[in-house]
C-alpha cells in the first residue's frame, strides 16, 4: 500500500492496491459489525417511534447500553478504558451504530466524538485517567459546547468569558451556549470560551452535577425539525467554577481543539450517515417489492428503478471513500506510533494530515443521506410523507448533517482552503502539476485512441483528466486572484464540487475494481456499473461547475482555451450508458430486496 | 461443572437457498452463516451456569476452516475454549460419533445442544451422542436447572409441561425456552477482543466414513400467482378445482 498524503490524491495517480475497502473487514470487524447490527435491531429499530416521540430518556439508555456493549471507546486505548481496536473499526461502529434514526446517531456522535475526543487529543495524562474511563463505559456522557447565539459558523467570535478568580484555583465562566447535543443527560462538557482580551479562545473541561449546579442552568428542549430525541438544549454559566487543571491543553489553544476534533468528526458523520442509506435503499425496495399499481410491483417500473440505482451508487461512493480515508488515517497512525510518538499526538496529526478528506466525505455523505431519504419518500409515495413510514423521519434526520460539524458550505470552502495552505506550506506541490495542465491547452492533444480494454481503465484514466480539470480552474482561481481568493466564495465553492466529486468517483472505481481482483467481473457486475454510473454524474458534474468557474476567471481567448480544455477532460472515449448501467444495479437490489453491496 | 455445547454452522435464515454440481451439494456463495438459533439458546444456558454456577463451557463444531468464525462468535459471547473437528459435516451419525470422541476425551459433565440444526434439520446428533457416550438424554427441553450432580429439566408436552429430573451426566437438546429471545446475547467489543485470544483446538477426524450420502436436493415448487374467480362464475371456479389444481 502506498502511502498518499492528505490532498495527494488531486496530483497522484492510485492504483485499487492503495486503498482500503469495507469487504476487507478481519474477521473480528465483521463480528463487530455483526454485533452492532443486532445492537440496533434490538434495541433501537422496534422503538423508533418513541425516538419519534421525544423519548430523551430511551436515547440516554441506548447510549448506557452501549456503553456496556463497548461501543463508546473502540479506538480509545485500553489503558483509559478503550478497546483499543484503530480508526477503521471506530469508523464501523459508527456506521452501524446510526442507521436506524439520527437521533441515536446523533447522541453518539456527540459523545464519542466531540464530546470524548478533544480529551484524548489535547487532555493531560490526569486530565485522560480522569475522565476516559469514564466516558468510554457510558458511565458518564460527554457534550461539547462551542456554538453560541451569536457564534455558528465563526465559532472563535464566542462570548463566553473565563476568568481567573482572586485565589488563582478556578476559571469563573459566564455566558450562553446553545445547539449542545447531549445536553440534557451529559456531565462532563468540554467548555470553549475566552479569557481576558485573548484573539482564541480556550478550551476547559467542566463537571456538571445537577445535585449542585455550579451556576449552569439549561434551556428547554429545542423543538427540532429532525433527530426528534437528540438532547440539544442551550446551556448557561454564571459564575460557573471550573478549577485551573481543569483547562485543556493551553490558553487560547481552544479554538485549534475545537477546529481540530470536527475533523474526526466530519469523517465519523460520513459514516454514520453510510448504514442510514443503507437501510433506507433496504425499505424502500421492500416497500417497491410488495407495492402493486396498474397489477405490477412498482419495482418493476424504469422510474423506480432509476431510483433505486442512483441511491445505491451514491450509498456505494460513500462507502468506498469513508473506508479509504479511515485507513489512510489509521495508517498514518499506526506509522507515527511506530516512530514513536505518543498515541495522542499520532491521532492529531493523522486527522489534520487528513483533513481535507474528513470534509469531503462529510459533504458527499450528508448531501447523499438527504436525497437517498428523498427519493425513499418518492418511492413510497403518498405513504412517504406519512410519520407512519420510516422515510418522514429519516429525511427529517438526514437534513442536520448538512449543517452540523460545520456546515456544507463551510467545509466545501475548507476543502480548496485547506489545500490552498498546504500548496504554500509546501507539504504538497500542487503548483507544479497546475502549471502543467496550463502548459498542456496550448498544445496539441493527442490524437491516439488509448488501451482501454482492460475493465475499469478508461474510467481510471477519465478521474486523472477530472484531476486536470480541477487543477486548471483551482489554478487559474489562486493566479487571478491570489491571496484575495477568499473573497470569491462562489468561484471556491465550484472547485470543490469538482474536487469533491474526483475523491468520492476516483474511491468508488478503486473499490469495484478491487472486489473485481478478489472476485471476478462476473461477480462484481454491480459494483462496475455504480462505479461507473458514479463516475459518469462526477463527469456532468465537474463539466458544469468547471464551466462556471471559467466563465468567472478568465476572459476571451483565454476562456475559449480553458473551455476547450474542460470538454477535453470531460471527455469520454467510449461514452457509458447510464440507463443500461442503471438497470443492472437495480435489478440486482430488487432480486435481493435489499441494499446487498 | 464442564459443558460442552455443540454448536452447528448453519445458514441464516435469511439466505437465498441454491444447490449446485447437479443438485447434489448446496451453494454457499454469499451466503452469509451463524450460530444455529436452537444451539444459542443452549449456548446462552451455558453462559448461564457459568456466571452463576463457576461452570466452564467449551464450544465444538464439525466443520472445516469456514466454520472457525462460528465458534470465535461463541468465544465472544464467552465460551471459554472451542474445539473443531476438522472435517466436514455430512450425516447426523457422522458427527455424533465424532462428538462423542470430544465428550469421552474432555470428561464434561453436561452437553448442550439445540435439539436440531435449522440447515437439514435432522435432530438426530444429541440422541445418538448420547448413546454412544452411554450419558442420560433429554430431547427438547424448554427449561434446565442443575444443583450438584442432579438436573431439573421441563419438556414441553400436548397442552402442558413435563418436569423431569435426571443425573449427570447427561446430554440436553434444548429449544427456546432454555432461553427466551431476548437473552440472547450479542458479543460485546471486549468480548470480541478477547476470542481473538482463547484456545481454539483442532482435532483430526476419527474417521471421514459417512452412513448416507445426499442423491439430490430440491426446492419447492414455485407458487403460482393468485387467480380471483368472480362470484358469477361457479362453474369456472369448479373448472379450475378439477382440472388444474386437480382437489376435486
Amino acid at each position: 500500500m502506498a502511502t498518499i498524503k492528505g490532498g495527494e490524491f488531486l496530483i497522484k495517480e492510485l492504483k485499487s492496491e492503495d486503498i482500503f475497502i469495507s469487504e476487507e473487514f478481519n474477521d473480528e470487524q465483521k463480528m463487530m459489525k455483526e454485533a452492532v447490527i443486532d445492537f440496533i435491531d434490538r434495541e433501537v429499530w422496534p422503538y423508533k417511534e418513541r425516538f419519534e416521540n421525544k423519548d430523551y430518556a430511551l436515547t440516554e439508555e441506548v447510549m448506557r447500553k452501549a456503553g456496556e456493549m463497548g461501543f463508546l471507546g473502540v479506538s480509545i486505548p485500553e489503558k483509559y478504558g478503550g478497546i483499543g481496536m484503530g480508526f477503521v473499526s471506530t469508523m464501523l461502529v459508527t456506521d452501524y451504530m446510526s442507521s436506524a434514526t439520527g437521533s441515536v446517531g446523533t447522541a453518539f456522535g456527540a459523545h464519542t466524538g466531540i464530546g470524548t475526543m478533544p480529551i484524548f487529543l489535547y487532555g493531560t495524562e490526569d486530565q485522560k485517567n480522569t475522565y476516559l474511563p469514564l466516558l468510554t463505559s457510558g458511565e458518564k456522557f460527554g457534550a461539547y459546547c462551542l456554538t453560541e447565539p451569536g457564534a455558528g459558523s465563526d465559532a472563535n467570535s464566542g462570548k463566553t468569558t473565563a476568568e481567573l478568580t482572586a485565589d488563582g484555583k478556578h476559571y469563573k465562566i459566564n455566558g450562553q451556549k446553545m445547539w449542545i447535543s447531549n445536553a440534557g443527560f451529559a456531565e462532563i462538557f468540554i467548555v470553549f470560551a475566552r479569557i481576558e482580551d485573548d484573539k482564541n479562545i480556550t478550551a476547559f473541561i467542566m463537571v456538571f452535577d445537577k445535585e449542585n449546579p455550579n451556576g449552569v442552568t439549561l434551556g428547554a428542549e429545542e423543538q427540532k425539525l429532525g433527530i426528534h430525541a437528540s438532547s440539544t438544549r442551550q446551556v448557561f454559566f454564571s459564575d460557573t467554577l471550573i478549577p485551573i487543571e481543569n483547562m485543556l491543553s493551553e490558553r487560547g489553544k481552544g479554538f485549534k481543539i475545537a477546529m481540530n476534533s470536527l475533523n474526526v468528526g466530519r469523517i465519523k458523520l460520513g459514516a454514520a450517515c453510510l448504514d442510514a442509506s443503507r437501510r433506507i435503499i433496504t425499505e424502500a425496495v421492500n416497500y417497491g417489492n410488495e407495492r402493486k399499481q396498474f397489477k405490477t410491483a412498482i419495482s418493476n417500473f424504469g422510474a423506480i428503478q432509476k431510483k433505486y440505482a442512483e441511491m445505491s451508487t451514491k450509498t456505494f461512493a460513500i462507502d468506498a471513500g469513508c473506508y479509504r480515508a479511515a485507513k489512510d488515517i489509521q495508517n498514518m497512525i499506526d506509522r507515527l506510533l511506530a516512530d514513536g510518538k505518543s498515541h495522542q499526538d499520532a491521532e492529531l496529526a493523522a486527522f489534520q494530515e487528513y483533513a481535507i478528506e474528513c470534509a469531503i466525505i462529510k459533504v458527499y455523505a450528508s448531501e447523499v443521506s438527504q436525497f437517498v431519504s428523498d427519493e425513499g419518500i418518492q418511492i413510497f409515495g403518498g405513504m412517504g410523507f406519512s410519520k407512519d413510514t420510516p422515510m418522514e423521519s429519516a429525511w427529517r434526520d438526514a437534513r442536520i448533517t448538512r449543517i452540523y460539524e460545520g456546515t456544507n458550505e463551510i467545509n466545501r470552502l475548507l476543502t480548496v482552503g485547506m489545500l490552498l495552505k498546504k500548496a504554500m506550506k509546501g507539504e504538497i506541490d500542487v503548483i507544479t502539476p497546475a502549471m502543467e495542465v496550463g502548459n498542456s491547452l496550448m498544445g496539441i492533444p493527442s490524437f491516439e485512441t488509448p488501451d482501454f480494454s482492460e475493465i475499469l481503465s478508461e474510467e481510471k484514466a477519465m478521474v486523472e483528466k477530472l484531476k486536470k480539470a480541477f487543477l486548471m480552474v483551482a489554478g487559474k482561481a489562486v493566479q487571478t486572484f491570489g491571496m484575495e481568493l477568499d473573497n470569491h466564495q462562489q468561484l471556491i465553492l465550484a472547485a470543490a464540487e469538482i474536487m469533491i466529486e474526483i475523491y468520492m468517483a476516483e474511491s468508488a472505481i478503486l473499490k469495484a475494481e478491487k472486489i473485481v481482483k478478489s472476485t471476478s467481473e462476473k461477480e462484481a457486475e454491480c459494483q462496475i456499473a455504480m462505479a461507473k454510473l458514479n463516475l459518469f454524474n462526477a463527469v456532468e458534474t465537474a463539466s458544469s461547475f468547471g464551466k462556471e468557474a471559467i466563465l468567472y476567471v478568465a476572459e476571451g481567448d483565454e476562456q475559449r482555451m480553458m473551455l476547450m480544455g474542460l470538454k477535453r477532460f470531460t471527455k469520454y472515449v467510449n461514452n457509458p450508458n447510464p440507463i443500461a448501467l442503471r438497470k443492472v444495479i437495480a435489478e440486482k437490489v430488487i432480486a435481493e430486496n435489499k441494499y446487498c453491496f | 461443572m464442564k459443558i460442552l455445547v455443540c454448536i452447528s454452522h448453519v445458514p441464516d435464515t435469511t439466505s437465498k437457498i441454491n444447490f449446485k454440481e447437479n443438485d447434489t451439494k448446496f451453494d454457499n456463495n454469499g451466503v452469509q452463516f451463524v450460530i444455529n438459533p436452537y444451539d444459542e439458546f443452549a449456548l446462552t444456558r451455558a453462559m448461564w451456569f457459568k456466571e452463576k454456577q463457576g461452570a466452564t463451557i467449551t464450544a465444538v463444531t464439525v466443520g472445516n476452516t469456514s466454520t472457525e468464525p462460528t465458534l470465535r462468535k461463541a468465544l465472544a459471547i464467552g465460551a471459554d475454549d472451542a474445539i473443531r473437528v476438522n472435517t466436514e459435516a455430512i450425516d447426523g451419525l457422522q458427527v455424533a460419533k465424532e462428538l462423542a470422541e470430544v465428550v469421552k476425551n474432555g470428561s464434561y459433565n453436561l452437553v448442550l445442544a439445540g435439539k436440531e440444526s435449522i440447515d437439514y434439520n435432522g435432530g438426530m446428533v444429541p440422541g445418538m451422542l448420547a448413546a454412544l457416550v452411554d450419558y442420560n438424554f433429554v430431547n427438547a427441553c424448554i427449561g434446565l436447572e442443575i444443583e450438584g450432580e442432579k438436573a431439573t429439566i421441563s419438556r414441553e408436552i400436548d397442552g402442558g409441561k413435563e418436569i423431569l429430573s435426571a443425573n449427570l451426566p447427561l446430554v440436553i437438546a434444548g429449544q427456546k425456552g432454555l432461553v427466551e429471545e431476548k437473552d440472547l446475547r450479542i458479543p460485546n467489543m471486549r468480548g470480541i477482543m478477547m476470542a481473538r485470544k482463547k484456545p481454539l483446538s483442532i482435532l483430526e477426524p476419527i474417521s471421514t466414513k459417512t452412513a448416507t450420502t445426499t442423491a439430490s436436493f430440491e426446492k419447492p415448487a414455485t407458487k403460482s400467482a393468485c387467480k380471483i374467480v368472480s362470484t358469477e362464475n361457479i362453474g369456472e371456479l369448479v373448472d379450475l378445482l378439477h382440472n388444474e389444481a386437480k382437489v376435486i
